[in-house]
């Protein structure tokens, strides 16, 4: 470890001294500081750091082992690629959040137990939501409050589910869980939250479209591969993440195709690819957990690419709508070749990326026998390339022309691209590398004949069918539009109901009131009849009057006395 | 979300021809992919699988399966647009804050 400092805490503590310096020695410091970080990981020793007792408990705040450091490699990757994309921008705020929820992201890996993983599981909440709110735009402001309302109940969930188990087993080691009770149901749906499990995705493609241009970057990096990654760690081999898992890859496939921001797009097609990570950490054989960390980090590599890309030309152009885009080839042409390397990549072509990821899990579900599942998940790579690897470029640099004429992106954001293309491509071209990350020994050849054809023929198909629709036009043309999804329950009908809700309380509330105030008028009423001027008991007496009575109570007493 | 665009000002070159803005090019490319598709699923003849699946093994399957999932998943995009397509604004995000609407 650099200086002994824990790497989470490194780049979180790092990002606190970015306003100290300025100019171009920012732009150093912030781009050497993970470069230290990975520097610091390489090499180092498997086992756990720091650990102390603290209330009977054992806290672990570092643990290496093959399983996080692969993680741990990829995200200092990312948090070095998106420092890169971002060093035209000067936006303080938005550097100290991207360094600092890089940071957060790498210290929930190296978590050894439950309590710090919680802590770095809500600093990452935390910091990540002002690479939304930097947009500085209403709408960036309450998407980023749903965001944090999300995560942060995540981290709850989470924190509860912890302490139940502590009270239960004693231990708050972050270790294999089973489904056995409430608590381990907690943190799974806690994990599942971040992860984008369905009825939980919402929050991706409402926050990534709405952040910043460097933002979505950072963002598409780190909560969810972290999600992927405790759910790695906490429960492999647990059937039901297999059938979540494949609905994953399934579902968001329907909205990319409708969806016209592309941004928006890329964070559909991100629960998609979550879906195979997640499919397999529910196999849970080593070579299943080999595919679900394979794919993590090239996943996170050829996402940023397209996001970078994406983020270039809203930078450039102002948008990042299908129907807004078109032809942009002309102007960015170094943008262009770096989003279709982005797009073969995630597609699985043959010698990108994506390629020698996908199949160890799609290798592993056939190894189980999971027939369904396997189908759902060629449906997904087939129809990844469709909406993802073609619709993406295809709206934005060629379709018809938008006569729109820019710029081609800034020298940083072209670096960056470049870079993430070329090790898209070069992680391909020379599998052995990853495989050797990876966390159990490999015996896999991705370039068999039939494996390369195979993925050329589904490639190809569905680039023919995409070509045949857009010539007959009977592809969904981009329109502006949202497109309801789950979140309508929250935005709109929580909403009215809780309002509907009101509404009633209050008529009821101004009848109980109403009703009061008659009673109390009529109580009024009754007594000002009575005592007040007019009233009979009011009234003033004459004293001889007064006499009288006595005269006649007297009378009428002697009366009862004498009988 | 409309950015307010960062130096568009267009390098000044004249109206360049491209390629692809020929109509014929663009039928050249389908017409190539077309071919690649044909020559791609002919060469199941010439190699040995190792299927997981007999589906798997089927000739061609990869070829149909991914041009009909992806006819199919624009077909049903179509109708699910028809259902949940909505205004831009739906959800009613461009009222100032503070502001009661």
């Amino acid at each position: 470890m650099l200086l002994g400092i824990p790497p989470g805490l490194l780049l979180i503590g790092g990002a606190v001294l970015i306003p100290l310096m300025s100019g171009h020695w920012r732009k150093a410091y912030m781009t050497i500081l993970p470069l230290a970080g990975l520097w610091a990981l390489a090499g180092i020793e498997h086992g756990i750091y720091y650990e102390f007792t603290f209330f009977a408990y054992e806290i672990v705040p570092v643990r290496f082992d093959s399983l996080s450091l692969i993680f741990g490699y990829i995200f200092h990757i990312a948090a070095i690629l998106g420092v890169i994309y971002a060093w035209h921008n000067d936006d303080t705020i938005e550097q100290m959040a991207g360094l600092a929820y890089a940071g957060a992201g790498i210290g929930a890996l190296f978590a050894g137990d439950l309590i710090t993983l919680f802590i770095y599981w809500e600093a990452m909440a935390i910091t990540s939501v002002f690479l939304i709110w930097a947009r500085r735009t209403d709408e960036s402001f309450r998407a980023g409050m749903r965001y944090l309302l999300i995560q942060v109940g995540s981290g709850v969930l989470l924190l509860s589910g912890a302490i139940m188990l502590a009270q239960k087993t004693g231990s708050i080691a972050f270790e294999q869980m089973t489904l056995d009770g409430l608590a381990t149901w907690l943190i799974l749906i806690a994990f599942g939250i971040k992860c984008a499990f369905p009825f939980m995705h919402n929050w991706l493609h409402d926050a990534y479209p709405a952040a910043t241009i460097t933002g979505t970057v950072f963002l598409s990096a780190f909560s969810t591969k972290c999600a992927v990654y405790a759910l790695a760690r906490g429960f492999p081999g647990t059937e039901l993440l297999i059938y979540v898992g494949a609905a994953m890859t399934v579902f968001p496939i329907f909205y990319a195709v409708i969806e016209n921001d592309l941004r928006r797009v890329l964070a559909y097609s991100l629960i998609n690819q979550l879906g195979f990570m997640v499919v397999g950490v529910g196999i849970g054989t080593s070579l299943a957990i080999n595919g679900a960390a394979a794919h993590a980090f090239v996943h996170i590599l050829y996402k940023s690419l397209l996001f970078m890309s994406m983020g270039a030309v809203l930078y450039r152009v102002g948008s990042a709508k299908g129907s807004d885009l078109g032809g942009l080839y002309k102007s960015m042409p170094f943008t262009a070749v770096f989003c279709i390397v982005g797009a073969l990549s995630i597609s699985a072509a043959p010698l990108f990326a994506g390629f020698i990821a996908k199949s160890l899990t799609l290798s592993a579900v056939g190894k189980d026998g999971y027939l369904l599942v396997w189908l759902m998940m060629m449906f997904a790579s087939a129809c990844a390339f469709h909406y993802c690897g073609i619709k993406v470029p295809y709206f934005a640099f060629f379709s018809s022309d938008s006569g729109k004429r820019c710029k081609e992106a800034p020298l940083n954001m072209l670096a960056a691209m470049g870079i993430t293309a070329f090790l898209c491509i070069a992680i391909a071209v020379y599998s052995p590398w990853l495989y050797s990350l990876l966390p159990y020994p490999v015996k896999y050849e991705p370039y068999t004949v039939s494996h390369v054809i195979n993925q050329s023929q589904l490639l190809m198909f569905s680039a023919l069918a995409f070509a045949i629709l857009i010539r007959y036009k009977i592809y969904p043309p981009p329109i502006n539009s949202t497109n309801l999804d789950f979140d309508i329950t929250y935005r709109k009908w929580l909403p009215a109901a809780y309002r509907w809700f009101l509404a009633l309380t209050a008529d009821g509330w101004h009848s109980i009131l109403q009703d009061l105030r008659i009673g109390v008028t009529r109580f009024v009423k009754h007594m000002f009849q009575h005592h007040g001027p007019e009233g009979v008991l009011a009234r003033t007496w004459p004293t001889g009057s007064m006499a009288l009575w006595v005269a006649v109570l007297l009378g009428g007493f002697l009366l009862i006395y004498y009988f | 979300m409309t950015d307010t665009p960062q130096n568009r000002d267009a390098p000044s070159s004249g109206p360049k021809k491209y390629r692809l803005d020929d109509p014929n090019n663009a039928d050249k490319i389908y017409w190539l992919l077309i071919a690649i598709c044909a020559v791609l699923f002919v060469a199941d003849l010439f190699y040995h699988k190792h299927p997981y699946f007999e589906v798997e093994g089927g000739f061609g399957f990869y070829g149909w399966f991914g041009f009909i999932a992806c006819v199919g998943l624009v077909f049903v995009a179509r109708q699910i647009r028809k259902l949940f397509k909505r205004n831009e604004n739906y959800y009613d995000e461009n009222r100032n804050l503070g502001g009661d609407s």
